[in-house]
């Protein structure tokens, strides 16, 4: 089961001839997922390392029968390369690209209203189903198989989770990193609503940071009606105030998005909350331990 | 991106807003030609920096001779303005901004920002300006109306008729608050504005609306298509900061005695998170991102080492994108080339994290390896702790 991505994922790049794309086309190929082929405008009808190349996303989709895609497509492009995805009815679009403005989000956000499509990103280190399907630039090996759903902001603190419980032995559904920019598709609230529907997943690891109120929306849910044991985090309680932390969403303005805020809002909605990072794992073990 | 009050009344004037008349100036010398363009000898100084509060703190002066309009701009540029919003340190006034005089009967505010949780534009709005939003929510919250135009066709007749009669604005006002606000509106698209707040958006004697002061903040991620609001990206950035972006690094300043290489923005924060935990405090962080290379690793390195409060390197790498070997190639390059003054500590894991520490091994450095996130800060805090033990004896 696991949740969006699985063995029937059939995955296609945007921006696929451009360096990190063809890169990450191919790790994703490594780790099992079955990517069907790749679009670059102009370049169509060529092929990249055994990766067919399409003009459109339409096309690409028509020829490979592609329900996934993944945009690495430059941020001032990026934008209309989400949009050109949803039109063709590409399923699901994972946007890697980092660097978006925000008015071009609140357009995509816009034109999205109403369509089936699912949106994951951008500025996001995409979506891993352990040990069957990757999207997007997490390192596969760290991975494996197993009952805890981990859903993250943060990239590198997705990969520190995802390690750490598969040290513990705990291992993953699938991870997903929903981006740290201000506008962005999937919510924390989103993914925690299908782990907790997800029969495989046993646990849920929900990682914040400072900044907006994603993971308040997501705690007062779990509070009312997540049954499953869910360990979180909350990244920049030691940041300056006012100061931007390098995701364009993660900065505390007057009193509100603090890390203490959030902190409190999982605690109390029963949420094991790690004070450190290096303790995500632990918590998670911690809280499925408590409701045995 | 910050813009400075001028730069942003200037863009405001350019769309057509009511804007007092006014002229800046970087140099007292500029003054008299100032007022010629302005027309008259009596008006307000205003100095350019960033930051709220300037009147209380000294920063505003009325004048009524152009003597007086010399000697303000004389007195300001230059000077360390210090507010409620700087710190002790304040801010540098670089530039001043002579206007004409206002007749002020009413003090309204009216901001247009980015409501993050609805993925929507939000107007705010009090009756109670000219002063601080947050003070105004902290005491009377009854004061304050949001509201949210859709996206297509921005704010409609009925949101702003809601809006005007919230601020006590009937009749003629009530036409000009209509326009000023689809204005604003417009600006803040098109300007790919992050913030655009006009405080105190004021109703003069001659019961005319006009935007006395003005706070627009730019998203940085539009910046390569506005090009043209004179703002400058690196004006509150430290040196540091801006030879790092060079180089496509994320540096930032702070005030400990750790110095962080880290990639990715989350783990950054969780990294000086965890060093607070064990009671101490980053000098500053530095995001080599995903995509660095060898060359611009060992560049973040010479820009950590350059800061005298670092004490102690802490590397903290969960490679993704960026692989672990590049990450040492890229430190074992810079201590060949600098030396290293200072203990460090190295923890890499994820893609290449083999190869990485084979390349360490290989070089013979003189550095501590870390297991983990907490094994890395733990010893990064001890290595300080012992430091500061030393320098007691």
């Amino acid at each position: 089961m696991a949740i969006l991505i699985d063995n029937n994922t059939r995955l296609i790049t945007q921006g696929i001839t451009g360096k990190a794309g063809l890169f990450h086309s191919q790790k994703c190929r490594d780790y099992g997922t079955n990517v069907v082929g790749g679009v670059t405008p102009k370049k169509g009808g060529t092929t990249v390392d055994g990766f067919a190349v399409f003009n459109t996303v339409r096309e690409a989709r028509e020829a490979t029968g592609a329900n996934a895609t993944m945009i690495f497509v430059p941020a001032p492009f990026a934008a209309d390369a989400i949009l050109e995805a949803a039109e063709a009815g590409i399923e699901l679009i994972v946007a890697i690209t980092e660097g978006i403005p925000v008015m071009d989000m609140l357009r995509v956000h816009n034109a999205m209203k109403g369509m089936s499509n699912i949106l994951i990103g951008p500025n996001c280190p995409g979506v891993t189903t352990a040990d069957v399907c990757k999207i997007g630039i997490a390192p596969g090996p760290i991975h494996k198989k197993g009952k805890i759903g981990i859903v993250s902001r943060s990239g590198t603190l997705t990969y520190e989770a995802v390690h750490q419980t598969t040290l513990l032995g705990l291992g993953q559904t699938t991870a997903v990193g929903i981006g740290g920019d201000p506008v962005h598709g999937l919510s924390h609230l989103d993914v925690v609503k299908l782990f907790n529907e997800d029969p495989e997943t046993e646990g849920i690891v929900l990682i914040g940071e400072i900044g907006g109120s994603d993971e308040e929306a997501a705690a007062a849910y779990i509070k009312e009606f997540v049954k499953k044991p869910v360990a979180g985090f909350i990244a920049g309680a030691s940041a300056p105030k006012g100061k931007r932390m390098g995701h364009a969403g993660a900065i505390v303005d007057g009193n509100s998005g603090t890390a203490q805020s959030k902190k409190a809002a999982l605690a109390d909605a029963g949420i094991f909350v790690a004070e450190t990072a290096a303790e995500i794992g632990r918590k998670m073990l911690e809280a499925m331990n408590a409701r045995r | 991106m910050k813009l400075h009050e001028y730069q942003g009344k200037a863009l405001l004037r350019k769309a057509g807003l009511p804007v007092p008349r006014s002229e800046v100036v970087f140099t007292a010398a500029e003054v008299p030609a100032a007022l010629k363009a302005l027309g008259g000898e009596e008006g307000v100084a205003k100095a350019q920096a960033f930051t709220g509060g300037r009147g209380k703190a000294g920063g505003v002066k009325v004048f009524h001779t152009a003597a007086e309009a010399s000697a303000a701009a004389e007195k300001l540029i230059g000077m360390t303005l210090v507010t409620h919003q700087t710190g002790p340190d304040g801010v540098l006034i670089s530039a001043v901004l002579l206007e004409e005089l206002s007749q002020v009967a009413r003090e309204l505010y009216f901001a247009v920002t980015l409501d993050r949780a609805k993925a929507n534009i939000v107007f705010i709005l009090s009756p109670d300006g000219g002063m601080d939003i947050e003070e105004i929510a902290e005491k009377t919250p009854e004061k304050i109306l949001k509201l949210w135009p859709a996206w297509d066709g921005g704010p409609d007749d009925a949101l702003l008729k809601q809006a005007a009669d919230f601020l006590g604005l009937t009749g003629a006002q009530e036409t000009q608050f209509a326009d000023v606000a689809r204005k604003l509106y417009n600006v803040y698209v098109e300007t790919d504005c992050a913030m655009l707040e006009i405080n105190p958006l004021a109703v003069n004697k001659a019961n005319d609306l006009i935007l006395l002061d003005c706070k627009v903040i730019l998203d940085e991620n539009a910046l390569y298509r506005q090009k043209d609001t004179g703002g400058d990206p690196d004006a509150e950035k430290d040196p540091g900061e801006i030879e790092a972006a060079k180089y496509g690094l994320s540096y930032i300043k702070l005030d400990g005695n750790i110095g962080c290489m880290v990639n990715g923005a989350g783990l950054a924060m969780a990294t000086m998170d965890i060093i607070a935990h064990y009671g101490e405090q980053p000098a500053n962080f530095l995001d080599v991102g995903g995509s660095a290379s060898e060359e611009a690793v060992t560049k973040a390195f010479e820009i950590i080492t350059a800061d005298k409060n670092v004490k102690v390197l802490l590397v903290n790498i969960f490679g993704g994108i960026m692989p672990c070997d590049r990450i040492a190639r890229g430190i074992v390059n810079a201590v060949n080339n600098l030396g290293l003054k200072v203990p460090l500590i190295v923890r890499l894991e994820g893609t290449n994290v083999t190869e990485g520490k084979a390349v360490i091994a290989a070089s013979g450095l003189n550095l501590t390896s870390a297991d983990d996130l907490e094994d890395a800060a733990r010893k990064a805090a001890e290595a300080v702790a012992a430091l500061k033990a030393q320098a007691k004896v």
